[in-house]
């Protein structure tokens, strides 16, 4: 454990300002790498170039032009609601991160109930979407904001029952103590990878990762968005900095997720524990602090990558096609996967 | 006089059919229809098409289009231009192809004039011909994957298009509006290294027509997408008078380029019409998809057999149309695309009628829309394929 002890205020300071960084610093550089070089480098082209080296500085010339932008607002639109919607969106994103582990001390919360919480808060953004699209007064933004509503509470399930599977085979809902689990643990002696549960829940990786990428409104489950039926759904009435908003909530949110799935099924903050020699997590070197969140940035940016990779290249389902595909196959294999882990967790 | 009511009444018919179906649904849970305009506005309008639809939840219960909104007036604007001057106007009916336009309206009025075009020209307007269908449906296909969500195919399709548009430019000098075709012939012959060039691209878009089968018709997601959807039987299309690729896709073996002769060098090479029996969004895909593949086989046996020769015929300076009426029709890549002129003895047309392809291929959308999802509209208009300048001329 850390030796040295910081008073109270430079403890919420740091937690204050490491929340910020770590919802923001992803989002900017998803946006760059992913969203900026590696769609340009599928579609063969180039991508921005003039902004910095490399359009690297592209970003924040975006950010510069939104905010100087009208605020402009739809006549009849709800004022106050409308206002309000960007921001319940992002609040979801901030909510989500503080549950998330990066390192033996570096935590935003030790919450017990880590991974009941992280479910329930990620649904919050949902009544953004919602009133987002209710709000703007215009049919295209109703109907994305409807079908938004459908398509994240019918993923929300899933992506509960995926998680269950970890929750049984770690025993605990605490976020740290499953990646503790995870680093400590051996497979039938072996503990030189430890034991990441991506290879005992791997359907249960595969269903959660699917659900994030519904509940993200990534590409072959952007039927809320669909710019080219709905334009943009319920972001079209948005504009100048309240789609900023938006629009970084978007990203930030693939990247916390990201983090989380890293957390429950890729051994998160750790490394290995048997090469270093520890026992718990008291015995992890202080150092792992500082190492702990870059092992979990480059974890999330691959996740990500995957996230991105099927959305630049798959086409998008119908409404009915994306609620049937979770009804009948994701829910049914994922309460597979539930009885498997359990009666496997009683035998071994 | 009769058609007209007919369609009104069949129209008024289908518009107290979505009343009814509002009323029932109000007595029922309460809830009513709403009124969705898609376009003039809209990114899946390819421009100022209008679509009133009438929604119950989100289904169609009634749809109509509303054309109109681009009309740029070529029919009367033809009557103050001279013969030559007109192709000007006609390039810019269906801008994705546009050397395709020339290509009738000049063989109607050689057809006035008693005149045919040597073989070389006739080759040469083919050979272009085939390429303006390339350049169009290559970008359909990649616009068909930003219809349906996969933003990729577009970056290629106009990737691939681009080597198309060189080569017209280098055969003729424009890249979209070439501008090219004159009575009795062509302005110009081929520039050197152009038929080389030519054999070149043409491989190059047959890997890209493979590129999109595997990304694109192979995705099983597409392919839920489009299958089953829209599907138009063969007596409807031919009752609506579709042409192309959409009447094709719905079994019916018609295809211009083959069935009518034509003093085009159509004749002078094999090659296959392909049709479906399905009907569907998917077969209307999957039939362009085809085409465009056999355009390029096309392009390269008539680049085998081209002639040599002149490729102007003897006309006088100063082109004056004999007193007559002339109609010529032919294969373009969006169907069929016909010009009636009617000339007076004068400099210019005394009257021409344009009948384009999309006007009649989009006349179905009443009839097709009735009773989809509103995802599925807009694979429907996408599978359809029209042009707005193609609509509105």
């Amino acid at each position: 454990m850390l030796a040295v002890h910081f008073p109270y205020w430079a403890v919420s300071l740091l937690r204050v300002l490491g929340g910020i960084v770590a919802v923001l610093l992803p989002a900017g550089t998803i946006v760059y790498l992913f969203l900026f070089k590696m769609m340009s480098f599928m579609q063969s082209r180039l991508g921005p170039m003039e902004a910095g080296p490399y359009g690297s500085m592209q970003l924040f010339a975006e950010v510069g032009k939104w905010l100087q932008k009208e605020d402009i607002m739809p006549e009849r639109a709800d004022h106050r609601i409308f206002k309000m919607a960007p921001l319940i969106v992002l609040t979801s994103t901030f909510l989500l991160v503080a549950v998330v582990p990066f390192g033996p001390d570096a935590l935003f919360t030790n919450f017990d109930v880590g991974v009941f919480y992280m479910l329930a808060v990620s649904s919050i953004s949902v009544l953004g979407i919602l009133i987002a699209g209710w709000a703007s007064a215009n049919k295209y933004s109703l109907l994305g904001g409807l079908r938004a509503a459908g398509q994240l509470i019918a993923y929300e399930l899933p992506m509960v029952l995926a998680v269950v599977g970890v929750v049984i085979q770690a025993g605990t809902m605490n976020l740290q103590q499953i990646v503790l689990v995870q680093n400590a643990g051996s497979i039938f002696g072996w503990d030189g990878i430890g034991n990441p549960y991506i290879l005992t829940q791997f359907v249960g990786f595969g269903v959660f990762m699917i659900a994030v990428q519904a509940e993200l409104t990534q590409t072959p489950f952007d039927m809320p968005i669909a710019e080219s039926e709905l334009v943009s759904g319920y972001m079209t009435e948005y504009s100048g900095f309240r789609f900023l908003i938006f629009f970084i909530a978007e990203f930030a949110t693939a990247g916390v997720f990201s983090l989380i799935a890293s957390v429950l099924f890729l051994g998160g903050w750790g490394v290995p524990f048997s090469w270093f020699g520890w026992h718990g997590v008291d015995g992890v070197a202080n150092w792992m602090n500082v190492v702990g969140p870059l092992i979990m940035f480059s974890k999330m940016m691959l996740l990500v990558f995957l996230i991105m990779w099927v959305r630049f290249s798959y086409p998008r389902f119908r409404e009915d096609q994306l609620q049937r595909f979770a009804w009948k196959v994701l829910i049914p294999v994922s309460l597979v996967n539930i009885m498997a882990t359990a009666i496997l967790k009683v035998v071994f | 006089m009769s058609l007209q009511t007919m369609l009104g009444d069949r129209q008024k018919l289908a518009y107290i059919a979505g009343q009814a179906a509002d009323a029932r649904l109000n007595v029922e849970l309460e809830t009513e229809g709403m009124t969705l305009n898609i376009g003039p506005q809209h990114p899946a309008t390819h421009g100022t098409l209008r679509i009133i639809c009438r929604l119950d939840g989100e289904q169609v219960v009634w749809a109509e289009p509303s054309a109109g909104y681009m009309h740029r007036g070529y029919e009367k604007l033809t009557e103050v231009r001279t013969f030559p001057q007109v192709t000007t106007l006609v390039n810019r009916i269906d801008w994705l192809g546009s050397f395709a336009n020339e290509v009738p309206f000049i063989l109607a009025a050689e057809k006035l004039m008693n005149i045919e075009a040597p073989p070389r020209a006739q080759h040469i307007r083919t050979i272009l011909f085939e390429l303006s269908r390339i350049a169009n449906v290559s970008l359909f296909l990649g616009d068909l994957g930003v219809q349906m969500g996969a933003i990729t195919p577009v970056f290629m399709a106009f990737r691939d298009r681009e080597y198309v548009l060189n080569l017209i430019e280098g055969a003729t000098g424009g890249r979209f509006h070439p501008n090219f075709d004159r009575i009795g012939g062509l302005k110009d012959d081929l520039p050197k290294g152009w038929i080389d060039e030519t054999r070149g691209v043409m491989k190059k878009l047959r890997n890209f027509c493979d590129e999109m089968e595997d990304l694109l018709f192979g995705n099983e997601i597409f392919q839920a997408r489009t299958r089953g959807i829209g599907v138009i039987p063969k007596d409807i299309a031919v009752q609506y008078g579709m042409s192309g690729a959409n009447l094709r896709a719905s079994g019916v073996d018609y295809d211009l380029r083959r069935d009518q002769h034509q003093p085009l060098a159509w004749d002078k090479i094999d090659f296959k019409v392909w049709t479906h029996p399905d009907g569907d969004s998917f077969a209307r895909c999957w039939i362009r998809l085809q085409e465009t593949r056999e355009a390029t086989k096309i392009v390269d046996k008539l680049l085998d057999t081209l002639p040599a020769g002149p490729v102007m015929a003897k006309v006088p300076r100063i082109i004056k149309v004999p007193e007559g009426e002339a109609w010529v029709s032919t294969e373009n890549p969006l169907g069929e695309m016909g010009y009636y002129v009617i000339s007076k003895g004068d400099l210019g047309p005394f009257r021409v009628k344009i009948r384009s392809a999309s006007f009649n291929n989009i006349s179905i959308v009443p009839w097709v829309l009735r009773g989809v999802f509103v995802p599925d509209v807009i694979t429907i208009l996408a599978s359809l394929y029209f042009i707005l300048g193609d609509i509105d001329r």
